[in-house]
């Protein structure tokens, strides 16, 4: 019998695994042809053949995603700290923000384009605008939730707003802070491939509109799995830091710590 | 806001205040803390928090508030620290009539606040890490700043506990520590705010002594806000009970129970009296 830990730990390949199986069974079993859903085996296949070109252009989404990640991170924690620690900035910014970020951003890559021309310089612009947004919302809840009778403490000690915010506005912030990376960085590969698809010749995105024009449906999914695993691993890779930085706040003895 | 009800007499109280003493400096007892008139409104316009409030607290003496929830406790807690300006009337410390948070209060409240991410000695040390003279000596001195908190949270029985986290401790030691960190820097005026609300029977006489002993060694002013009735005439010199809201000062009790007090003494028949006394005080407002 497998302990409940052991299982916990197979269950998400086991997932994987199953869904693999479906997939191969549906399409080998009903016949699908390749260039409307091309099997798992075809896109492995696939994904040997043009191994290299791949690995091209994965490394250039990879590197355009963080490079817009880590703007959104640095802005997202400064304005977040803004509006977090002042009502009136929280006020005055947020329909904004809020607006802004209801804008769909694949419409605003023409706009980038025309600026900056085609290539990388929009694409991490993407990056970053469809990702710093749950930064600057989760700094600004951890910093704005700040318990009074605490901040009462601290003022009745002669601390001034600065030494709130260095002692225990910012560190009482930062498991929000590491939660919101963890949406941000998937986010950011959102934004990174919609711009490489509509305005690039480089990068994953692009390699997908390149192959789908050719009806090579299996380098397109070949793509769209390598895009997935990026994802997954930028994402555990933060769930790892933040559980390192900051377990204090995931002190349940049931959980991962 | 701040400013808001101070008049171009502020100077002359100021010094009316502080000159009392002056001419009998050997028999008067200084005065700490004095209200004169005092009245809070949260918002302009909106009803009084607390209406007319006057009470003087002398230095190293313990007073406790009590009263109906909601009655305004609390407000002149914030009053006393600074943290609201009151909408009529003058509050002084010290002499100085209270303009912007005070430096240098120790305030401890029923959650203890402990930071999370910090170990009981990290805890204890934050007020070090802000109040002058300590902040800006801190550097050179950690070491011997350390050992003071260390005596501290010995002299409060957590010796043992000083590198584990708030998670680790038990209700009751999270607000002694909390009661340490209120007074590691040695405040002259400590605010308690029920801190012992939240802690069963046996744990808050056990607290009581602690803050008894503490008190008694190092004195210092003691405001403490409590809805327990023996709890305020076992600690304080001086009891207030308060109105419902807006809160005003009904009665002022002195409690002449003799120090140092031991737990015994709360089955005694003066200290019961003085409870059913206070007891029956509490029923006349919450009847009318």
């Amino acid at each position: 019998m497998l302990s409940q830990k052991t299982l916990i730990r197979l269950a998400p390949w086991l997932v994987i695994l199953f869904c693999a199986i479906l997939w191969e069974a549906i399409v080998v079993g009903l016949n699908v042809p390749e260039f409307l859903f091309p099997s798992l085996s075809a896109v492995w296949k696939a994904t040997l053949t043009h191994w290299d070109p791949i690995m091209m252009h994965a490394t250039q989404t990879f590197l355009t995603t963080m490079a817009g990640f880590g703007i959104a991170v640095v802005f997202g924690l400064a304005l977040g700290a803004a509006v977090g620690s002042s009502p009136v900035i929280y006020k005055a910014l947020y329909p904004l923000l809020v607006g802004f970020n209801s804008i769909p951003k694949v419409a605003f890559v023409p706009v980038l384009v025309v600026w900056f021309g085609i290539g990388t310089v929009p694409a991490i612009l993407t990056a970053f605008l469809i990702s710093f947004f749950p930064v600057v919302v989760n700094v600004a809840t951890g910093l704005a939730t700040l318990e009074p009778e605490l901040e009462d403490v601290l003022r009745s000690l002669g601390a001034s707003r600065l030494d709130i915010l260095k002692k225990v506005g910012l560190p009482r912030a930062m498991p929000y802070f590491f939660a919101s990376l963890k949406v941000a960085i998937t986010l950011a590969f959102v934004g990174s491939v919609i711009s490489e698809t509509v305005a690039s010749n480089l990068g994953i995105g692009y390699l997908m509109m390149a192959a789908s024009s050719s009806m090579d449906m299996a380098l397109v999914f070949a793509g769209l799995i390598v895009i997935g695993i990026m994802g997954v691993v930028m994402y555990e890779l933060f769930a790892l830091v933040e559980r390192k930085l900051t377990g204090w706040a995931h002190r349940n003895p049931n959980g991962a710590m | 806001m701040p400013g808001a009800g101070r008049t171009p007499s502020t100077a002359p109280h100021a010094e009316g205040a502080r000159g009392r003493c002056i001419g009998a400096p050997a028999t008067c007892i200084m005065e700490f803390v004095r209200f004169e008139n005092v009245s809070l409104a949260y918002q302009p316009g909106s009803p009084f928090a607390i209406e007319d409030v006057s009470l003087t607290i002398r230095e190293n003496e313990f007073i406790s508030l009590v009263g109906p929830s909601g009655c305004g406790k609390s407000t002149v807690m914030k009053l006393v620290t600074g943290l609201k300006p009151p909408t009529k009337g003058y509050v002084y410390v010290d002499g100085r009539q209270v303009a912007g948070p005070q430096k240098c209060v120790g305030m401890a409240f029923q959650a203890s606040n402990l930071l999370p991410w910090r170990t009981t000695l990290q805890n204890v040390m934050l007020p070090m890490e802000i109040v002058e003279p300590y902040r800006s000596t801190l550097r050179a001195q950690r070491a011997e700043y350390e050992e003071q908190a260390r005596a501290l949270l010995k002299r409060v029985g957590l010796a043992g506990f000083e590198d584990k986290f708030p998670w680790e401790l038990s209700g009751g030691m999270q607000q002694r520590a909390s009661i340490c960190r209120a007074l590691i820097h040695k405040p002259r005026l400590l605010m308690l705010d029920e801190p012992f609300g939240a802690l069963d029977a046996f744990t808050r006489e056990e607290l009581w002594c602690m803050v008894r002993d503490l008190w008694q060694e190092e004195p210092f002013t003691v405001v403490l806000v409590t809805h327990d009735l023996r709890e305020a005439v076992f600690l304080a010199d001086t009891v207030y009970v308060m109105s419902k809201r807006p809160g005003r000062i009904l009665v002022k009790r002195d409690i002449e129970l003799p120090r140092p007090r031991d737990l015994e003494v709360t089955y005694t028949e003066p200290f019961a009296a003085y409870v059913h006394e206070l007891r029956e005080h509490i029923g006349h407002i919450r009847e009318s």
